[in-house]
């Protein structure tokens, strides 16, 4: 009767035979259940951000060897070990410089607020990296606070102009994104403020929904022309991205490559800070680790691997995995989430508010709603003020030099005076899987599932 | 009056040339011959000049154009006047897929037809088609006006937000969103202008007005729990 008072279930059946135990079903598990029912009692798929969550092959399945016997290491902070990198060496007049080759992803203003657009300008100029525009146009704050600018240009178009095009130091033709390759973006009603509405030329509280292609070019051809287009009006001066999802690695960037990029980003499905439908954010598009190697490959056949740099996204944390992409062959990475959680973003600070919300620190993914306790994914003035542009870049600042400081103490021990000089045979896998998506021996191995000559 | 051979000189040496052009120039007045349907000609202009372009052109002609008056003697390949900020630009011939394409501002006249997807996401844009526009015309136009002296095609002003969009002929069918809307008297008063900027001579009495019924403004949540 005790067990009874609790409102547990009892263990013992009426005769004290035993029960079985409650299972919970692996397939239809709570996660699972709750969904269905929040689906049907709304209508309307869950919509938010934060990128795939569910487990996957990521650079923590990878380890660095380090030097020994056969190779040596370079002495730590005495060696020099150098880090900076060039972007867009291929057609653009002015390529782009960066000390470090950790650069700030697009995230739209709008989906932040100013004044975070503004924290993440001061903290990568002080870190000698570059920011990127997003699906709302080139504000002041980050213009302004941003030494290297990569303007977005996106299906959407909203406050795309020819002078914001010449004041950009690069820019970025987004194809897609790795937490929805081949969906447009979302952003709901109570982030489209005055200010936002104006800019995106919509009116105001709309659930606002990007175009997925673009509206004056269809497949790579076009590409070509439209990449002609806007090298005349820049005069050949800026260097142009494509971004891609992580979807057809291979071709996508075979394809980008002859398009005309001067570099590509490729975005793995980690990539979170986009806003969208949780069916698509975790069952489309394939993580990065599974994306690079075949990106490389495509460069090097095409005799272009350093000469159309790749810079690669989705799931970068540490100098760990900036060590890694750089190893698998990539110049350069790209963070969002990362960048947005220097900032201050589900700090456990404020777990009260994410309480309040539904959920706790760490989890919050609904940045679209405009809710956001950090104030740095809204446009609610109040919440906005709780943001210090200032600090916000202060930190973000530390956390990139931790990341190259990270990357740079690996490099060395792998012997290598450049991050550049890292390469796949410093690396082995812990898994059959990431052996296979990186196409890296198992560790105490020299094989890897699919090496050529090895199959039956 | 300026006469540049594009065939000559080249694309390069063309748009650098006219983007040299500053807001008090003297040189107001450009010939270009030899277009032979290239691609990219005159973009990112950004001064009151005239350029008359003597032949039909590829894609983006006149493409993100400021203040610049772009007259083309033929007809024009896709994305004519593309996100085009202000200035105007004219097509004595057909235009093909997207002309006007997400411009916020000036006037784009297309005196023969235009084919599909004229004026999609235009965002402040005037364009006066005289002729017929193809299908998915004014796909999510988000403001400006789209005038069309002939007919529209298959599904015109899909997901529209809030453009104006003036018919005189027949429409195939319209797109999700999409309604008839009454004419008002300002609605006449300010197609009489568009017509008149146009150089048409169709009367604004026989067009219909369509726009947007703001159905899909908002996601449809079930509130009822």
């Amino acid at each position: 009767m005790k067990d009874e008072q609790k409102g547990a279930p009892r263990n013992t059946g009426p005769h004290g035979a035993p029960r079985t135990m409650p299972i919970q079903s692996a397939t239809f598990s709570n996660p699972v259940n709750a969904e269905i029912r929040r689906a049907a009692a709304t209508g309307i798929y869950d919509i938010r951000g934060g990128g795939a969550k569910r487990k996957l092959p990521h650079f923590d399945d990878l380890l660095f060897l380090g030097a020994s016997m056969s190779r040596y290491p370079l002495e730590g902070y005495r060696e020099k070990c150098e880090t900076s990198v060039t972007l867009g060496t291929r057609f653009a007049k002015n390529p782009i410089q960066l000390d470090i080759p950790v650069t700030i992803a697009g995230m739209s203003f709008g989906a932040l607020s100013g004044g975070a657009k503004e924290a993440l300008g001061r903290g990568a100029t002080m870190a000698g990296t570059s920011t990127t525009t997003g699906d709302g146009g080139m504000t002041e704050e980050e213009r302004g606070h941003s030494n290297k600018l990569v303007y977005q240009y996106l299906p959407s178009r909203y406050g795309m102009n020819p002078d914001d095009l010449r004041r950009a130091d690069a820019i970025e033709i987004v194809v897609g994104q790795g937490a929805k390759p081949g969906g447009g973006g979302m952003l709901l009603g109570q982030k489209i403020s005055d200010r936002v509405a104006e800019m995106r030329n919509l009116p105001k509280g709309i659930d606002q929904r990007s175009a997925c292609r673009h509206p004056d070019w269809t497949g790579p051809d076009d590409l070509e022309i439209k990449i002609l287009e806007l090298r005349e009006i820049t005069n050949w001066e800026k260097p142009i991205y494509i971004k891609v999802g992580g979807a057809r690695p291979y071709f996508d960037t075979t394809l980008a490559v002859k398009a005309g990029a001067d570099v590509v980003v490729l975005d793995g499905m980690q990539g979170g800070t986009a806003a969208t439908q949780d069916v698509f954010i975790e069952h489309v598009g394939q993580p990065i680790l599974a994306c690079i190697r075949e990106a490389v490959r495509a460069l090097q056949d095409l005799d272009m691997h350093r000469e159309v740099q790749l810079v690669v996204s989705g799931g970068i944390r540490t100098g760990a995995d900036v060590a890694k992409a750089m190893a698998l062959g990539a110049d350069a990475v790209a963070i969002g989430t990362a960048a947005l959680i220097a900032l201050g973003d589900n700090d456990p600070k404020w777990e009260a508010e994410y309480n309040a919300l539904g959920t706790t620190a760490g989890a919050y993914d609904d940045w679209h709603e405009g809710q956001d306790p950090a104030g740095i994914t809204t446009q609610d003035p109040e919440l906005m003020a709780r943001f210090d542009p200032i600090e916000g870049g202060r930190r973000l600042n530390n956390y990139l030099k931790v990341m190259t400081l990270e990357a740079q103490t690996i490099a060395r021990a792998c012997g290598k005076n450049h991050l550049h000089n890292l390469e796949p045979e410093d690396l082995c896998a812990l898994t059959m899987e990431a052996a296979a998506m990186a196409k890296i021996p198992l560790a105490g191995t020299d094989w890897y599932p699919g090496k050529p000559g090895t199959s039956y | 009056m300026q006469t540049f051979d594009l065939e000559a000189e080249g694309l390069r040496a063309l748009n650098s040339t006219l983007h040299a052009q500053a807001a008090n120039t003297n040189q107001t007045h450009w010939e270009i011959v030899n277009p032979k349907g290239s691609h990219a000609i005159a973009v990112g202009l950004d001064a009151p000049i005239e350029v008359n372009i003597k032949g039909s052109t590829g894609y983006y002609c006149a493409g993100m154009n400021k203040q610049a008056t772009v007259h083309v003697h033929g007809s024009v390949g896709p994305g004519t006047a593309e996100n085009m900020m202000s200035g105007m630009v004219v097509v004595e011939g057909d235009a093909s897929q997207y002309a006007g394409a997400t411009g916020h501002g000036g006037t784009l006249v297309i005196k023969g037809n235009a084919s599909s997807r004229c004026g999609i996401s235009m965002k402040g844009i005037d364009i006066i088609v005289h002729g017929n526009i193809g299908h998915m015309s004014a796909f999510m136009a988000q403001s400006g006006n789209l005038v069309v002296c002939g007919d529209a095609g298959e599904a015109l002003g899909d997901s529209l937000y809030e453009a104006r969009l003036f018919v005189r002929g027949s429409v195939k069918s319209l797109g999700a969103d999409c309604i008839e809307k009454e004419m008002r008297p300002e609605h006449l008063t300010l197609l009489e202008e568009l017509l008149e900027r146009g150089g048409c001579d169709a009367k604004a009495s026989e067009f219909k007005r369509y726009g947007s019924a703001r159905q899909l403004y908002n996601f449809n949540i079930d509130n009822a729990y």
